[in-house]
């Protein structure tokens, strides 16, 4: 986090200094954080679930968890159904495992007595709590009791032995963990790019969830899981739906053949039967009406038809792969920089060869821009820039600071920032170049009657133009995300002021109230009022600072203590009341039981803080929405030195997807002698990923001029490594040199009776800016997490070798003989 | 803590310090950063050193704040800095603008001059380059650039405090481990923090503040564990200066003896030369 959040980083240091905070760092490396911290847990890369699934069984058989809690607001007492199968019965996969389809049907993982069919968001609701739950914890399938008997394995012994973690370490990290939690105490859990990028990221912030849920940290101050991001408004590109199956403000993007039928079919497949998303319906047609404007009506069900359908694999990697095989034609590339930040750099780059037209926007000339004359692979003689027929379009794009709009970042937070000069030469702003381009698609639409430019025609597309370069206004962009009614053009206020019936449109439902009125830019406002930020920007949703915040008062709607206080219940004025704005129905007494047969936002109880979840309570176990399990468990990385400790026939999480094929192999896994060391990328603080914004300006370049890798000495004296020295990485994808640091920082871990070795390596460089290097993201595999298809690039093996990489053909010489080797 | 955060330039200080508090830095840089993109200063070169994370290796003309890097060999029972395994310290150097500074003293154009709020203040336009500040340093901080001749040095931003605002470093620095205020609460500030650290069982901080030899107290002073040398701190820095008397009354003698030599010499050849002749 001091690496990569410096300014974030001040929060913790304060809190060390101010409140006695202890700070762990678990990471394979010693960074700037570690230095910062007061235990250091070096780990081996990958074996996260290991160690936070014993740290989950440390809490359950030591009682260390908040009994109260759990058993009021989380799902532990639900009773599961009788045909579910966990891991630890069938040898590492859950019930339900399709071997053919490689993937799982999720029915059995339903709470007993569930309907079957159900929604992302719907799918386990029931009435929990009545018949089928168990609040003193003892009925065997019970979810608290399935926990248990999950975790049984994960003991202090296997975090030894397969973490690479002594024992002691870990249970000095166990209880000063469980010390920091219970009603008087909060501890938080900050997570990056190492939890993430791994082919099972999700499960291994699923099992942080699952600790903090057990601890009680949850909807409290001082808790919570804090995802840092990995660019500036990460958050907001995906609140605004940077993802193909998400639309903004996280509404599932219509799938062919699913629930794209209808609008009806849609809603009531993806409607909620209680809590927030039983509103569905009014963030859904607003947010048609916001697009389609006086187009979408309740006669031509608000054209949902004109939405595009999911008809296969869009992500990132599933189009690459396409675009590899000649399968696509043009690409748009803005603020990204696959040719360093993606893996297998090599095929990403290649692949670009076998577009058409390519048309990129960005502040300088990247890698990708430069493909086709200034790459490895020409270098290599793979593309030669006579035969590319791609046409390449580099347009100029503004930086930051040159235009108006909002970051929002992890903690929600929309901030608006100011213009501070205009852009040089032909450099535009993101917004001016997608508002022109829509323009000019519209006026060509609108002189073609054709059936398939309808949606165009109908798309709203009125934003307002000034300035010599006819920018457009994002203030109005931010008030049409905001939402208004459609009779009068009037700001709302709340997402509880949208209505179903074509009355309001509002382009993302949880944004709205940032801007309430005219003139009023919430996330524009400079004046902080108290501890919680409020009246500086304005955090989604209705400017909530802390979300479930209804968990920091007990059933009754009294604190849990005074020193943790946040909102809690108002007999004088029977209403929520507090530090934040309460993050449940204001009004609704903490002894509210819903009626029979109650539905909507009426069906939840005022003890069910989790207003998102059907429920009203974390889920413990997640028996909807999940690719790969509704419990966390451990799995080898898709390349790893040893075989999987707890289960045979399941070495990597089976629902990983691979993407194996001549141009991304991977190394025989576990423990295929070519590639003995484990690998891990990482950022520096003096760089920003792929480096288009820093080895291009001379004061951060100098900075960290060149790639190196770390490794230790013992790696070093083994394998013949001199500090300083150049040294060649290879995988089954790429060969990249780097100098060598050799530092203590990095050691070498005792796991499974063996010596383990792990490389760090930065993967900011490329061909492009002042300083110049190979990009470490070529020895990465494309591999997908199954449930966010992010790559793995946190754990894999790679070989390690003095000296520097052959140049031109023969690199691919060398790579290919490696291959081949036994 | 919030010396920093919510700064402005009093009008009654008089006089102003930076109290770097390395215990309290992360190594990110943002100082270096912050001071050459204020003070339009060069890069200096993109060579990677190995030296840790360390490639603009010390202060210098073109590096007015630099970050060290200090990876150490454990140092159990320390606390802080996770010593049990290794530690790994990180610290912003930067002029430290003595109360007698060997530099101004020995410049014989006048061009370094003493500013308002204490700073020593090399002026460009001035400087003919004749390096003698340069060797005047006690702690090697003044340096030449060898391109355009001058010698330059941090300013202590004299242009921004000027107008009330603090220096470009303390500003960017987001934990706060560059203090700059007045110089007597900061002394405060750093003998408070340093007994904290102590009870806290951190026994090696020590505040690096030499008041006691003739550069008679520095208005950068830090906050460090361990021994100053291992931060390239000389333990006791002094002003060249202080041998100018021992020179000039050497200088004097050798004069002395030389004019009596020669006179010696004067006074004995008449009578030689009427031998001969």
């Amino acid at each position: 986090m001091a690496e990569n959040h410096p300014v974030g980083f001040q929060w913790v240091i304060e809190a060390r200094e101010k409140n006695k905070a202890a700070v762990i760092h678990v990471d394979p490396r010693f960074t700037r954080t570690s230095a910062m911290a007061d235990i250091w847990v070096p780990l081996r890369c990958g074996s996260d679930i290991l160690f936070l699934g014993a740290l989950i069984r440390h809490v359950l058989e030591n009682e260390k968890y908040f009994r109260e809690y759990v058993v009021h607001y989380t799902n532990a007492p639900v009773l599961l159904r009788e045909d579910f199968r966990d891991t630890e019965d069938l040898d590492g996969y859950f019930s339900g495992w399709n071997a053919e389809k490689q993937q799982y049907d999720p029915t059995s993982w339903l709470y007993s007595g569930s309907p079957q069919r159900g929604a992302l968001f719907a799918g386990s609701f029931q009435d929990s709590g009545e018949a089928e739950s168990d609040p003193t914890l003892q009925h065997p399938r019970c979810v608290f009791q399935v926990l248990k008997r999950h975790f049984s394995r994960y003991t202090p012994e296997m975090v030894e032995q397969y973490c690479g973690v002594p024992k002691e370490l870990f249970l000095k990290v166990a209880d000063a963990y469980c010390s920091a939690s219970g009603p008087d105490k909060t501890a938080a859990i900050c997570y990056a790019l190492g939890w993430t990028q791994h082919s099972k990221g999700v499960q291994i912030i699923r099992a942080a969830s699952i600790l903090q849920m057990l601890l009680g940290n949850m909807g409290r101050p001082g808790g919570g899981i804090l995802a840092l991001r990995g660019h500036a408004s990460i958050q907001g590109s995906t609140d605004i739906a940077t993802l193909y199956d998400i639309l903004p403000g996280y509404l599932p993007t219509p799938t062919f053949k699913k629930d794209a039928g209808t609008l009806r079919d849609y809603i009531e497949y993806n409607k909620a039967k209680s809590g927030t998303w039983s509103n569905f319906d009014k963030y859904f047609i607003s947010f048609l009406k916001a697009y389609y404007g006086d187009s979408a009506m309740l006669e031509n069900d608000f054209c949902f038809d004109y939405l595009p359908r999911v008809t296969g694999d869009h992500s990132h990697f599933g189009y690459w792969l396409e675009m590899a095989d000649g399968k696509v034609e043009g690409l748009f590339m803005m603020g990204q920089n696959p040719g360093v930040g993606g893996p297998n750099g090599r095929l990403e780059r290649k692949a670009l060869a076998k577009l058409k037209w390519f048309v990129i926007r960005d502040m300088v000339e990247c890698e990708p821009a430069s493909f086709w004359y200034n790459s490895p692979e020409v270098e290599r003689g793979e593309l030669n820039p006579d035969t590319i027929a791609t046409e390449v379009f580099l347009f100029p794009a503004s930086g930051v600071s040159e235009k108006y709009g909002t970051f929002t970042n992890t903690q929600r937070l929309l901030q608006f920032h100011e213009k501070g000069g205009d852009p040089p030469g032909d450099s535009r702003s993101d917004t001016w170049f997608m508002v022109h381009l829509g323009r000019r698609l519209k006026a060509k639409a609108a002189v073609d009657p054709r059936p398939r430019n309808a949606p165009l025609n109908a798309l709203t597309w009125n934003y307002s133009l000034s300035g010599k370069n006819a920018e457009p206004d994002v203030e109005e962009v931010l008030q049409e995300i905001n939402g208004w009614t459609t009779a009068d053009r009037r700001l709302i206020s709340s997402y509880a002021e949208l209505k179903a019936d074509g009355s309001t449109a509002c382009g993302t439902w949880i944004y709205s109230g940032c801007y309430p009125e005219r003139g009023k830019n919430l996330p524009d406002q400079r004046q902080s009022r108290d501890l919680y930020g409020h009246g500086w920007g304005f955090s989604w949703p209705s400017d909530r600072r802390i979300l479930y915040n209804r968990a920091s008062a007990r059933p009754d709607g009294k604190p849990w203590s005074e020193r943790k206080k946040l909102v809690w219940w108002d007999e004088q004025k029977k209403q929520w009341t507090g530090l934040d704005v309460p993050d449940f129905y204001r009004d609704r007494p903490p002894d509210y039981r819903p009626p029979e047969g109650a539905e909507g936002d009426a069906a939840l109880a005022g003890d069910q803080p989790f207003v998102l979840h059907p429920d009203g309570v974390a889920w413990v176990f997640v028996s909807a929405g999940l690719k790969d399990g509704p419990l966390p468990t451990h799995y080898e990385p898709l390349e790893s030195p040893i075989p999987n400790p707890l289960y045979k026939r399941s070495n990597t999480d089976p629902a990983a997807i691979k993407r194996e094929r001549p141009d991304n192999r991977y190394a025989r896994s576990p423990g295929d002698p070519r590639f003995p060391y484990v690998l891990s990328t990482y950022r520096l603080t003096e760089h920003h990923t792929a480096g288009g914004m820093t080895r291009t300006l001379r004061h951060l370049a100098e900075l960290q001029p060149e790639l190196f890798c770390e490794v230790s000495p013992e790696l070093a004296a083994e394998t013949g490594l001199q500090h300083g020295a150049f040294a060649t990485i290879t995988t089954p994808r790429g060969i990249v040199e780097t100098r060598v640091l050799v530092t203590k920082r990095l050691r070498p871990l005792s796991v499974a009776g063996r010596s383990v070795h792990q490389i760090g390596i930065p993967f900011h460089f490329g061909t492009n800016g002042l300083v110049t290097g190979d990009s470490a993201n070529d020895l990465l595999p494309i591999s997908e997490e199954p449930n966010v298809r992010i790559m793995e690039s946190k754990a894999l093996m790679c070989d390690i070798t003095p000296g520097r990489r052959p140049r031109g053909k023969a690199a691919l010489e060398f790579l290919a003989q490696k291959m081949e080797a036994a | 803590m919030s010396t920093s955060a919510n700064f402005e330039i009093r009008h009654s200080w008089r006089t102003t310090a930076f109290l770097t508090d390395s215990t309290l830095c992360i190594g990110c840089k943002a100082c270096e950063v912050a001071c050459k993109e204020w003070n339009h200063i060069s890069e200096d070169g993109f060579d990677w050193s190995g030296f840790s994370y360390d490639n603009t290796g010390s202060v210098g003309h073109s590096t007015w704040r630099h970050v060290k890097f200090i990876e150490g060999d454990p140092q159990p029972g320390k606390g802080g800095n996770a010593g049990d395994g290794i530690s790994w310290e990180f610290s912003s150097d930067v002029c430290k603008h003595c109360e007698v500074a060997g530099c101004l003293e020995a410049c014989p154009t006048g061009a370094i001059t003493r500013m308002e709020f204490g700073a020593v203040y090399v002026q460009p336009d001035i400087c003919n380059g004749c390096s003698y500040c340069v060797v005047a340093c006690p702690f090697g901080v003044v340096q030449k650039n060898r391109k355009d001749g001058r010698a330059f040095k941090c300013t202590f931003c004299s242009d921004r405090q000027r107008v009330g605002l603090q220096p470009a470093c303390a500003k960017a620095c987001p934990t706060e481990s560059i203090k700059f205020g007045e110089i007597n609460e900061l002394r405060t500030m750093a003998e408070e923090r340093l007994r904290e650290l102590h009870e806290r069982g951190i026994e090696d901080a020590t505040v690096y503040n030499p008041m006691d030899t003739s550069v008679g107290g520095i208005h950068a002073f830090f906050l460090l564990r361990g021994d100053p040398r291992t931060y390239n701190l000389p333990p006791k820095p002094e002003a060249p200066t202080i041998y100018l008397k021992d020179g000039w009354r050497s200088a004097g003698l050798v004069a002395g003896m030389l004019a009596l030599g020669s006179l010696f010499a004067f006074l004995s050849t008449p009578a030689r030369n009427s031998k001969n002749s």
